[in-house]
């Protein structure tokens, strides 16, 4: 209960001040497609050059937080999820935008988000000892099979055909690998001086949702004038919080899947809220409801992705690893100050660590009351005129895509996946298992092939990989996994068949 | 209309024609970007930024500094977006990590060398240390040399990556040891090569001096000895070289970090530059940080980085004909 303690450095007029427009900047960088948490946080660090240690702090921390959840916004509404991290929030957000509930869609996800996001930070002040000895656990081989885990959900997410799920997954895989390999330099598919660097996984994101959309808008553009105006009446608060109190399974998967892959060092945020989409689902009694506009998937997406965010400083501020791209920028804050993280980093500098770890906590709650007060009148966006609406977030996509690494390069590249998605979702493919198999190739694959070098220093690739209690739980898992997608697949087929015969 | 935007566009030419001519004089009356080939918030950028953050003051530049990220393929992609699209007119600057972009220029698929570019200052050297775990049986290099002589290619040591100044270092000790090692490079850089030594994924590591620093101070890690010519007085001074071990291994390995320009740059802007930059990393504000930050700070003139340049060409180019 140490941490109650350090309150009061939260509350001092300029922290406060600093926490406030740490959450409100990061809700409007969060929203900005193109800005992920990690260069939303990096930007920020030459300013806190001027603070003190705490105060800077308190700044990165709030806006860390914010900006996860304020992906959602742009996730929701436009279909641009801003990072990876807010993928599965645009799969039910955006249908539910669609359908005028925008602004339920943004109630739920910014309460998911804090409930999500206090567990996670609750996490972080209660069992970090515990869980840091626990991270380190993961090596090469229990990553590859993580990644592997998360390769068995491609076939089902969102996706009216398992087969097709299969496919793009496997062009997102096959994407991934464009570039120079990341452990033994090998150049693969360059062809051109833009793809030296593989695919950006932002610019990719953002080709992958938002151009087909605007393609889309543009075919049906000129039809007819007075195209579906979409009605976007009120949606009180109370309502979103009755809904939330009867998706207490989504919200407990996705808050208990978001906090443990947050943990793990080195798969970070990216997948947490697909995984918990995908888990949520199976568990779902509604499960076709999903990717229609359904509450539950905006829930769990969101509680997880922000779940993820206390558990994935744990390593780093024990340890001083940082498990994800956030958390490195995050110690180059904290080292430009002077404060090396570490097992005594609570000893030594109780005051810093623990008023950033109440930063959070309370920037979360923050967060929950800005973003709800400006849902209103953002969900209004969804009423735009389609023609204009199109023009925008093509603005946005390019805009977005050429300011991840100010590269002409990765705008060209956002806009050939986006139009080859176009195409390939005329054909029932979807982009989210596309992506997944994007950020999931890497990860297997690097792991793989240090696992097997180190392997091979040992007793050999089978030992290694295939041995220890974490390896086998993982695999057992695996196989679940590909044997329930069998099964649910084939009871659907044959009530469908079924269906068909009696119809 | 037409007439409108011809007289525009011969201001726009007569403007760019005077700019031109006045351009060495008044270098510079703009910021100045510093493109960097790794990701925010890596060591590089941690480092680049520090070292500009005074640019703007009266005495220096009096224009700002400004980084540009241009991330990938362990360099090669922000280098080869150096050489290839960058003016060169001083006001889009690099900052190079050597022996890294060096050695990859001598493996070759890359569109720089080291003629490709003009030194201007060095801020830092970053020396290669050997680290293995708390609970190693290692307690010494030496011990650890004599395992995996009798254990060829049973030793892993993680680094953060191929042709980085942590692989050089693993080629030069077997190479003057005649042991074998088995090298693991790790994607995500030294921070995740580092975690592979802490959580014990490998026997030990070659990793940064400053990230080896940390991690010995929160307890994790045992340095054996440090890949350098002088032992490190500022953060461990407690620790052997590889030539006090009784291993002659050079500073090959060491990271050296400063600023560069294109070649082709007017001489009066790199001199302009090159006067300039040394003064301003020995801010005291620069050092400050940087030493809070625990990265080593080591400043060097033009005429000296062109010489240590010169001098890694040589000896990677050696180090890695066999490979």
């Amino acid at each position: 209960m140490e941490f109650l303690a350090y309150f009061g450095g939260v509350f001092e007029p300029l922290s406060l001040l600093l926490l406030i427009g740490g959450t409100v900047g990061g809700l409007i960088l969060g929203a900005t497609p193109g800005l992920s948490p990690t260069m939303a946080v990096a930007l920020l660090i030459p300013f806190t050059f001027h603070l003190s240690p705490t105060q800077g702090l308190i700044l990165l921390g709030a806006a860390y937080t914010s900006t996860v959840a304020g992906g959602a916004v742009s996730a929701i509404l436009l279909k641009i999820p801003g990072a990876p991290a807010n993928i599965a929030t645009s799969l039910d957000g955006n249908a539910m935008a669609k359908n005028g509930e925008g602004a339920r869609a943004l109630h739920l996800s910014f309460l998911s988000s804090g409930i999500g996001g206090v567990t996670g930070v609750m996490l972080l002040i209660f069992l970090t000892p515990v869980l840091a000895s626990w991270a380190l656990e993961f090596g090469p081989s229990e990553l590859f099979w993580i990644s592997i885990l998360g390769v068995t959900v491609i076939g089902s997410l969102d996706s009216k055909s398992f087969v097709k799920g299969l496919l793009s997954g496997c062009i997102g895989l096959w994407l991934s690998t464009i570039g120079y390999d990341d452990n033994l330099g090998v150049p693969r598919f360059i062809f051109s001086d833009s793809l030296t660097g593989g695919i950006n996984i932002i610019a990719a994101l953002i080709g992958l949702f938002a151009i087909p959309q605007v393609l889309d808008m543009f075919s049906k553009g000129r039809q007819s004038r007075d195209i579906e105006q979409i009605e976007v009446p009120k949606h009180p608060i109370s309502k979103s919080v009755g809904e939330l109190r009867r998706s207490g399974r989504a919200l407990s998967i996705g808050t208990i899947i978001g906090s443990i892959i947050g943990l793990i060092p080195g798969v970070g945020g990216q997948i947490a809220g697909l995984v918990a989409y995908d888990q949520s689902r199976k568990f779902s009694s509604q499960r076709e409801k999903f990717g229609t506009g359904h509450g539950e998937g905006v829930i769990a997406a969101e509680s997880a992705n922000n779940a993820m965010v206390g558990p994935s400083l744990v390593p780093l501020l024990t340890l001083s690893i940082p498990g994800s791209p956030t958390a490195a920028v995050l110690l180059g804050g904290l080292l430009i100050h002077g404060i090396f993280p570490g097992s005594d980093l609570f000893e030594k500098h109780p005051d810093v660590a623990w008023t950033f770890i109440n930063s959070m906590l309370i920037g979360q709650i923050l967060m929950v009351i800005f973003g709800i007060y400006t849902a209103a009148w953002a969900a209004r966006i969804a009423r735009a005129p389609m023609p204009i609406m199109a023009a925008a977030v093509m603005v946005l996509a390019l805009f977005g895509s050429y300011s991840v690494q100010q590269s002409m390069g990765d705008v060209y590249i956002m806009l050939s996946l986006g139009i080859g998605m176009y195409f390939l979702e005329k054909f029932g493919f979807s982009a989210a298992p596309l992506v997944l198999g994007l950020i999931l190739g890497p990860i297997a694959e690097a792991n793989f092939i240090q696992g097997s070098l180190i392997a091979n220093a040992q007793n050999g690739p089978f030992e290694y990989f295939m041995t220890g209690t974490l390896n086998v739980l993982l695999i057992t898992l695996v196989v679940v996994s590909i044997a329930y997608s069998f099964w649910s697949n084939m009871i659907q087929g044959r009530t469908s068949t079924l269906a068909e015969e009696a119809g | 209309m037409r007439n409108w935007i011809k007289g525009l566009t011969m201001g726009a030419a007569a403007a760019a024609a005077i700019a031109t001519a006045a351009w060495a004089a008044d270098f510079p009356d703009r910021p100045i970007g510093v493109a960097v080939s790794y990701g925010a918030g890596g060591a590089t950028d941690f480092q680049a930024r520090i070292v500009t953050m005074v640019a703007g003051n009266e005495e220096y530049f009096g224009q700002p500094m400004y980084i540009v990220n241009k991330p990938g393929a362990g360099g090669r992609v922000g280098w080869n977006w150096f050489a290839n699209e960058a003016d060169a007119d001083g006001y889009m600057m690099s900052a190079y990590n050597v022996p890294h972009f060096i050695a990859q220029s001598i493996k070759g698929g890359v569109s720089y060398s080291a003629d490709s570019f003009e030194p201007v200052a060095n801020w830092g050297a970053d020396p290669a240390v050997i680290v293995v775990g708390n609970d190693s049986e290692f307690n010494t290099i030496g011990d650890m040399v004599d395992f995996a002589k009798e254990n060829p290619g049973k030793v892993t040591l993680s680094g953060a990556g191929l042709f980085v100044g942590h692989h050089i270092a693993a080629l030069q000790l077997e190479k003057e040891t005649g042991a074998k090692f088995a090298y693991i490079p790790t994607k995500g850089g030294g921070a995740a090569a580092m975690k592979a030594v802490i959580a014990g994924d490998v026997m030990g590591g070659i990793n940064n001096l400053s990230d080896a620093f940390r991690a010995r101070e929160a307890g994790n890690v045992k340095i054996l000895a440090v890949a350098d010519l002088e032992r490190n007085q500022e953060f461990l001074p407690d620790v052997p070289t590889l030539m006090e071990a009784g291993y002659d291994v050079d500073d090959a390995s060491v990271n050296f970090r400063g600023l560069m320009v294109k070649k082709g740059t007017p001489q009066e802007v790199i001199d302009k530059l090159a006067a300039k930059a040394p003064e301003m990393f020995a801010n005291d504000r620069v050092t400050k940080r940087m030493k809070a930050g625990g990265s080593p700070v080591r400043i060097m003139s033009r005429e000296e980085v062109q010489a240590m340049w010169k001098k890694r060409q040589e000896s990677l180019k050696e180090l890695l004909a066999g490979l």
